[in-house]
């Protein structure tokens, strides 16, 4: 028996995104990734005695963004609380957080299933926090210590919690992808998840099908791709129906998933005596967002991803596929609409997006704002498709010409003499020699039924192609091959 | 000169009777003669000193100096000074030399002051005695077996031994009106929001106020112009126009409504202090003022509130603290935890520990209410008590403590003893008023306290009301035996 | 009044300061007389008053999002008790 269909899952998520600012939610120092260490942690940032903390009005406008973004009540007055515990890379022992009133309330993401459905998942609240420093095991130091690097202490967040509306580890990943499209899309995240510019904590449960009684659920902390986040939650799932299936009892915990290893583990040590005297924070006062700062931030929210596909497909005549493939990431979007716009063709600038490029961004673990094809180059290319000066064989080579970077598609066809001869003179000429040369085929040809003889054409294109080393253009053969070999009949 | 008064030392340096490389010199030895006496000032910062005095007198030379130019004042040591050892009297920070300064620090160094260095206080601020410092108590001048109260007593002590004409100091439960009224000085705590907190190490933040210790409420009127200012590194610090405080300093009082609170005036309060005070409202009411009855009922629950709040927002004020990034850390420590609580163990005074754990207590899961959120309601109270009152009057007068100063170690082994020290002058940083203290008399040879609660940012009629009764009277002209 | 031995000991490891064995007995005894003396709030009537955070009635302002902190990190580090390569260095951290 599948013991799975016995039992409901219950998923909620608590997703962490680094919001795009500038400088640190309290300090003025640079948020930039990959800077030497502490080289962008100041006296605030280090807690250093006598600093204060004053807020940055991006990551507020960011955090309200977001709200607008999900149809959420916006927090008019939040507040912010202080979050106590010790951790080395937590610098004043304590972590500024929103506890009580939160910056954004209620709100809602419509998520798509595999099977076109679609799911509401409610979300909670949403509030601003920072973020904290790193641990180093392994570095340039002595052996048997840890190294700690508070460049990111202080990177502004917002937390975004979930009801826990999610019933399996697609929907978990659909709901979390909707998320990295809305805030790629308002541009308030960069979304680059290997950089852990979104973290995300699972909270799963499993109960009895059907059962109203929800079971004790186990929190999976700091998953920081889709991949692992499915992988965590399928394996949580299992051994939750495992457990309780072998007559044990599941633990509240918090468990860490290592995504190279495979291998997820309690962190049963943390949770012991863990009281976090939440308490208002003495050194910052109310937050107030007006109502005209509200409107004019819903008046120039970015569009958004359900709003782009309905117009792609509008606009560009898109399938409801390729419009939800190329709208639900930001930049993908934005590279799609340069594309078009300067090869003039949606379709083939659509393929090309979606194929040809995806696949090669896949194979290198890049992602599309670190294309080395430029969204220009590649309508570059396209336009060289659509006016047939190259064929779609030729445009392969031409693009890996562009991406190992020789060049925009005109220097690299031109340097490797690969465009297309659709002189019709010259292709006229061409075919007759080739009929010419092959009397046989040309009788074979005349002598077959005609139901058949469409299949014969193929052999005559061939050797054409071949004579023209490939360059000449196929739709103009075609139609000269198929005039001249009826004027024989 | 060190009998001047700041004013006075401000018109002697510009009509040059002395320079200020005189005057610095003459305060750095007085510290180094007289100060292990009174154990003040716990680091001196001569060469500074006399570099920043030549560089005052070359502009007072050029006429358009600012100013406090070339006047010397010490810092608390609870303010951080740029390259100079900050320590909060702490073990903790006895090693600890920031690279920046705190706004206060800053806006004296704008205006032209001469730094001679740091005073001694109470371990974090926590103390009304000044015996929580790592680097010893000081000793009252009035009487050297006697506290200086806290936790300013270091600044305390040092005006009124004239070590400097005035100094830094702060008041987050009446830090710097008890000193300055067991040392027989003037002392202003302001309006919370009224002195920029950065760079000033944080004891109760909602709580904490810089404010200025000199001889005299003109002197302190002079200071709090330099130390008042709009700061936006600090949110709390409220962004309002700056009166000039001196200007309005000789105005009558007549006509001024002084509020005496019931509750100021009960049991527990030393006869001898109980006078004095009364004696002061009687010569403010010669010259004009009225005497208003008034009740603040919930005075008695200011010290219970307080002793909530203030330890629970240190408990995490204090967490950063660890031995990770500055200060103190243990010898050899065998892992992370160990790290974590034997430097704090070893690096925290008894006092300052007792605090954190009252707080951690008055926070964890199932007291917050009870404690915490209790208080809070309870300081909300506090604060209506003083609004009603301010409707009928202009400024509230009491005593600044219930007695003069006390014997070391003379509070024994009860915490709860020393903290009803503070029972008349906590409720007012509850509230986030302004209050000061000036003295107003002596009992068994040593000062009483007048103090003046004044309405929100009223510092200049508060200023006003002490500088007309220090005109009337001499107590603030009095000095230790010796020291004049 | 004093505090329960477990409970001295629950804040010892939620504040991080070692308690000597023989001490604790005083702390909690003293612990508790502050404890006492705020017990004292338990008898105010406090029923439809709102708690009270900030002295004032002021509301935060807001930062431009401008970098104005650049790197500090020799001075900042100067007082370090223990660096290497720019990093803190503690004891092993065991998550």
């Amino acid at each position: 028996m599948d013991s799975m269909s016995d039992w409901d899952t219950v998923i909620g998520l608590e997703v962490h995104v680094q919001l795009a600012t500038q400088t640190k939610i309290f300090s003025g120092a640079s948020t930039a990734f990959g800077a030497e260490p502490n080289t962008q942690a100041c006296a605030i940032d280090l807690a250093m005695p006598g600093t204060l903390p004053v807020l940055n009005k991006q990551a507020v406008h960011y955090a309200v963004m977001f709200g607008l973004a999900i149809d959420a009540e916006i927090g008019k007055e939040s507040a912010f609380e202080r979050k106590n515990y010790f951790y080395p890379d937590l610098p004043k022992g304590y972590q500024t957080t929103q506890l009580e009133k939160p910056i954004v309330g209620r709100g809602n993401v419509e998520i798509e299933l595999a099977d076109g459905s679609t799911k509401n998942v409610r979300i909670h609240h949403a509030h601003l926090e920072e973020d904290a420093g790193k641990s180093l095991h392994e570095g340039n130091f002595r052996h048997g210590v840890s190294g700690i690097d508070l460049n990111r202490a202080g990177t502004p967040l917002i937390e975004i919690v979930s009801e826990p509306d999610m019933s399996s580890a697609e929907e978990a990943i659909a709901f979390a992808k909707k998320l990295h499209s809305i805030v790629t899309s308002i541009g308030i995240c960069d979304g680059e998840m290997s950089q852990g510019s979104m973290r995300f904590d699972v909270n799963v449960s499993v109960k009895p099908r059907g059962s109203d009684t929800l079971g004790t659920r186990t929190e999976t902390k700091n998953l920081n791709s889709f991949k692992f986040m499915e992988e965590a939650i399928t394996k949580e799932v299992e051994r939750q129906i495992d457990l309780i299936e072998d007559g044990g009892t599941v633990i509240q915990e918090t468990r860490l998933y290592n995504g190279d290893t495979k291998v997820a583990r309690s962190m049963r040590s943390k949770e012991e005596a863990n009281d976090y005297r939440y308490f208002p924070c003495p050194d910052l006062l109310p937050v107030i967002v007006s109502d005209e700062t509200i409107e004019e931030l819903r008046r120039n929210l970015p569009e958004l991803p359900d709003a782009r596909r309905a117009r792609f497909a509008d606009q560009y005549s898109l399938s409801d596929y390729d419009a939800g493939v190329l709208s639900s990431d930001a930049a993908m979007a934005a590279y799609f609409e340069t594309a078009t716009k300067t090869s003039g063709n949606a379709k083939l600038a659509a393929n090309w997006s979606m194929g040809e490029l995806s696949a090669r961004l896949n194979n290198e673990d890049l992602s599309i704002a670190k294309s080395p094809v430029s969204a220009e180059q590649l309508g570059g290319l396209i336009a060289r498709i659509a006016d047939n000066s190259i064929s779609g064989k030729m445009a392969k080579e031409v693009f890996e010409g562009i991406w190992a970077g020789e060049g925009d598609a005109d220097q690299i066809i031109e340097a490797r003499g690969l465009k297309q001869v659709s002189d019709s003179g010259a292709l006229e000429q061409l075919v007759a020699d080739v009929l010419a040369a092959n009397q046989a085929m040309v009788e074979d040809y005349i002598n077959t039924d005609e139901a058949k003889r469409k299949k014969k054409l193929g052999g005559f294109m061939g050797q054409i192609m071949k004579a023209s080393k490939g360059q000449a253009n196929p739709q103009q053969v075609n139609q000269i091959l198929a005039q001249k070999l009826n004027e024989l009949l | 000169m060190h009998n001047l008064t700041i004013a006075e030392l401000i018109r002697g340096l510009q009509s040059k009777e002395f320079s200020s490389v005189e005057l610095t010199q003459h305060f750095l030895t007085r510290i180094a003669e007289l100060d292990p006496s009174y154990n003040a000032v716990i680091t001196v910062t001569a060469d500074q000193a006399l570099k920043a005095a030549a560089a005052a007198d070359q502009r007072l030379a050029a006429g358009n100096a600012p100013a406090l130019c070339g006047i010397p004042i010490l810092h608390k040591d609870i303010f951080c000074t740029n390259g100079v050892r900050t320590s909060c009297g702490s073990k903790m920070l006895d090693n600890f030399v920031p690279p920046y300064n705190a706004t206060v620090v800053e806006n004296f160094e704008q205006a032209g002051a001469v730094v001679l260095g740091k005073t001694n206080m109470d371990e974090f601020a926590m103390g009304s005695s000044n015996e929580t410092s790592f680097y010893g108590p000081v000793k009252n001048p009035w009487a050297t077996d006697c506290v200086p109260g806290g936790s300013s007593g270091g600044s305390a002590a040092a005006v009124a031994a004239r070590l400097a004409p005035g100094a830094t100091a702060t008041d987050t439960g009446g830090s710097i009106r008890q000193p300055a009224a067991l040392c027989g000085i003037t002392g202003l705590k302001p309006t919370y929001g009224r002195v920029s907190r950065w760079g000033m190490i944080a004891f109760a933040s909602s709580l904490d106020q810089g404010g200025p210790m000199a001889r005299t409420a003109e002197d302190c009127a002079i200071m709090l112009n330099c130390m008042a200012s709009f700061d936006d590194k600090d949110s709390t610090c409220i962004e309002r126009d700056v009166p000039d405080y001196s200007a309005t300093i000789g105005n009558s009082i007549k006509g001024l409504r002084i509020g005496v609170p019931s509750e100021y005036f009960s049991k527990g309060l030393n006869p001898g202090t109980e006078q004095a005070v009364r004696a002061a409202l009687a010569e403010l009411e010669v010259q004009g003022a009225e005497l208003v009855d008034i009740s603040l009922p919930n005075t008695g629950l200011s010290v219970p509130a307080y002793y909530v709040i203030a330890p629970a927002e240190a408990s995490a004020n204090l967490s950063r603290f660890d031995g990770v990034k500055y200060g103190y850390r243990c010898e050899d420590p065998t892992d992370l935890q160990d790290l974590y609580t034997r430097t704090r163990a070893e690096g925290f005074g008894e006092e300052v520990q007792r605090r954190i754990l009252i707080g951690t207590y008055c926070l964890s899961a199932g007291y917050y209410d009870a404690y915490y959120g209790k208080a809070q309601q309870v300081r909300q109270l506090i604060q209506q008590d003083f609004a009603k009152a301010f409707e009928k009057v202009d400024v509230i007068m009491g005593p600044t403590c219930p007695s003069p100063a006390f014997k070391f170690g003379s509070k024994g082994d009860d915490p709860v003893a020393m903290y009803l020290e503070d029972i008349y002058t906590i409720a007012t940083n509850l509230a986030g008023l302004p209050g000061m203290s000036l003295p107003c008399g002596m009992v068994d040879d040593k000062p009483v306290g007048l103090q003046i609660i004044g309405n929100y940012f009223d510092e200049a009629r508060m200023l006003n009301v002490a500088h007309e009764y220090q005109q009337a009277t001499d107590w603030h002209r009095a000095a230790p035996e010796g020291l004049l | 009044m004093s505090i329960e031995r477990h409970e001295i000991e629950k804040l010892a490891t939620l504040a991080r300061i070692a308690i000597d064995d023989s001490t604790i007995n005083e702390v909690s005894e003293r612990l508790g007389s502050v404890l006492e003396l705020v017990d004292q709030l338990q008898a105010a009537d406090t029923s439809g008053v709102d708690p009270m955070s900030h002295p004032m009635q002021a509301t935060q302002r807001l930062r431009e999002d401008e970098v104005k902190e650049l790197n500090q990190r020799e001075a900042l580090q100067a007082t370090a008790p223990d660096t290497e390569d720019g990093l803190f260095l503690v004891p092993k951290v065991i998550e």
